[in-house]
């Protein structure tokens, strides 16, 4: 492999700093990488090769000139297919939006490109971001660079197996219900869920929109943090965003340390029923934590085990809501004919997946008179008591910890026609994504069972984003001390041909 | 079985979704198995309990109404499927006068 795509975010912005190497060069071993391992990742649905060196030769020719430069001047940058681009088309996964050329760019993008990140190219994911595998895409599923039979989890897979196969050292996703840490931790790498709020969803196409949150991936915790910290901070045009500085999660990044720290570990999510391998690395984290000087203790969150039920009541219920739009009139697919209803009806049984209907139509239950008090309304008060579960807590511990998943990547097609079994990849995520607050997911070695990588989920309250980048960063150092690599040189699933 | 295929059907046209029978006899019995484990919200006491639909608190954020640049007419209608006249064409919404 090209030295170039196996440095960090970091390393290359310093040595672009340092005239070592140039954006150009960057993003051309990144391009060729694309070239070279993407008909058998399946990534990307777009790369944007012209536009990514014609960018990068004006970061080039901007440090020439003398100008100050950010840490992502120059650092190709994967984005999932649901981020408004102008110039590139967004098919948030679906045949709906076929090639769908969106007339504005998303806040989060804009940032990304004002601070010099090479925009490489939109990646694969579950329809509407709807699903844990990417076999929901409308246009075949992404694979997980580990082993080529897999999936790399979802809905953001392609922008982790984009980050694990090294053809970005950083990728954007979303979280609704797990959508980042899942596939990062499927995949071996990091991916943070902000606090809801904390990165806008302006241009960013809408799933759930109390639930949706965009966030950073990324093969290590600084990289991670970088990227976070470039995309986060209070957006006019999102009126959920918050108007609030951004946690110092770089600084927390660099100084990785729990000394003293108050760790929880859930009740709720240890013990037996999930895969013994990926159990048997999370208890390997949590004596380490012990090891480094945190002070562990057990923490009961009774409602946690109501939150899967409740994220599929009250995800479905926004989601019916929100892809009203998808009618066939304004923009995207348009077929059938008759009256407008005829066409609207049409349209959307011909342009929409089966999870996505599925989704349609369960939230339209929910939401029906009659049924509305049973099901939205109930899983609304779960919400309320899971949040109470967070804060009873956070009054005991710093931070929570739990596996990010029950298990390691399952194989393409076990659970494709089986819901039920694919909502529970995002089992020990989606509580989080209820209450709003702030998680990670940092490797923490791979399953004695078949190989496969495992993530240890830490879980802080709103707006404490930083604390999870500070227990992950030393997490991350011991175990590479531990391993002497990073868990990632162990990925084979790209060299056995 | 806590939905029957006919309410199946019934929610596929309050979605405006267009649905063959072989997919109605394929999504029945998966929304039936859906609704009952979602129904386990049910099991819990939340008499008094307040509901939440978002995690921010925040309510009514209102900012300034100031005239900035907005999308043109070319721009707005750029994906639309059918344009006349600077609009959106649409197929006849209303039926014909009796």
């Amino acid at each position: 492999m090209d030295e170039l795509i196996t440095m960090t975010a970091a390393e290359l912005s310093a040595a672009m700093a340092a005239g070592d190497v140039s954006a150009a060069d960057v993003t051309e071993a990144h391009l060729d990488r694309i070239a070279a391992v993407d008909d058998r990742v399946k990534a990307f649905l777009h790369v944007a090769a012209d536009d990514a060196r014609a960018r990068a030769r004006e970061v080039d020719a901007r440090r020439k000139a003398g100008e100050p430069l950010g840490p992502l001047a120059g650092v190709p940058v994967a984005v999932k297919d649901l981020f408004t681009t102008i110039g590139m088309p967004t098919t948030c996964g679906s045949k709906i939006l076929g090639d769908w050329h969106p007339p504005y760019e998303s806040t989060i993008t804009q940032r990304l490109r004002n601070a010099g990140a090479i925009l490489i190219g939109k990646t694969n994911m579950d329809e509407f971001a709807m699903g844990s595998s990417t076999e929901n895409s409308g246009f075949g599923p992404s694979h997980n660079p580990w082993d080529l039979a897999k999936v790399p989890g979802g809905s953001s897979g392609g922008s982790a197996a984009a980050v694990a196969a090294h053809m970005a050292p950083l990728a954007l996703g979303t979280d609704t219900g797990g959508s980042i840490r899942q596939p990062a931790a499927v995949c071996g790498i990091v991916g943070t869920k902000p606090t809801y709020g904390g990165s806008s969803r302006y241009g960013v196409v809408a799933f759930a929109s109390s639930l949706d949150t965009p966030g950073p991936l990324g093969r290590t915790v600084l990289d991670t943090a970088l990227l976070h910290e470039v995309m986060s901070g209070h957006d006019p045009m999102d009126s959920t965003s918050i108007n609030a500085p951004v946690p110092p999660v770089v600084e927390a990044a660099r100084h990785g340390d729990v000394a003293g720290l108050r760790i929880g570990v859930v009740t709720e999510f240890a013990g037996d029923g999930y895969q013994p391998g990926v159990m048997a690395r999370f208890t390997e984290a949590v004596e380490l934590l012990e090891s480094l000087g945190a002070k562990v203790t057990e923490i009961s969150c009774p409602h946690f085990k109501y939150a899967l039920p409740a994220y599929y009541l009250i995800a479905p219920s926004e989601a019916s809501s929100n892809l009203a739009r998808f009618d066939g009139m304004r923009y995207g697919l348009r077929t059938g004919s008759g009256s407008a209803e005829d066409v609207m009806a049409a349209t959307r049984a011909a342009g929409f997946g089966a999870e996505v209907k599925r989704r349609i139509m369960l939230g339209t239950y929910a939401l029906s008179s009659g049924y509305y008090d049973a099901y939205y309304g109930k899983a609304q008060q779960v919400r309320t008591l899971i949040i109470q579960d967070f804060d009873a807590a956070f009054g005991q511990v710093d931070v929570l910890v739990s596996p990010a998943t029950p298990t390691t990547a399952f194989p393409i097609g076990e659970r494709a026609d089986d819901p039920m079994a694919m909502y529970l990849a995002d089992l020990f995520t989606i509580p989080t994504d209820l209450a709003g607050n702030a998680a990670i997911s940092v490797p923490c070695g791979l399953a004695d069972e078949d190989g496969l990588p495992a993530g240890l989920q830490v879980m802080a309250p709103p707006l404490a984003d930083d604390r999870l980048y500070r227990v992950a960063a030393a997490v991350e150092a011991a175990f590479n001390e531990r391993w002497g690599h990073p868990l990632l040189a162990d990925a084979k699933g790209l060299s056995a041909r | 079985m806590s939905i029957t295929r006919d309410e199946v059907a019934h929610l596929a046209r309050l979605s405006r979704l267009a649905l063959s029978d072989e997919e109605l006899d394929h999504l029945a019995p998966q929304l039936d198995q859906i609704i009952s484990a979602v129904a386990q919200v049910q099991e819990v006491a939340a008499e008094g309990i307040p509901p939440t639909s978002h995690a921010t608190g925040l309510t009514n954020v209102f900012r300034d109404d100031e005239p900035a640049p907005c999308l043109t007419p070319e721009q707005a209608l750029s994906g639309a499927p059918e344009v006349e006249l600077q609009r959106f064409k649409v197929p006849r919404i209303l039926a014909e006068e009796p």
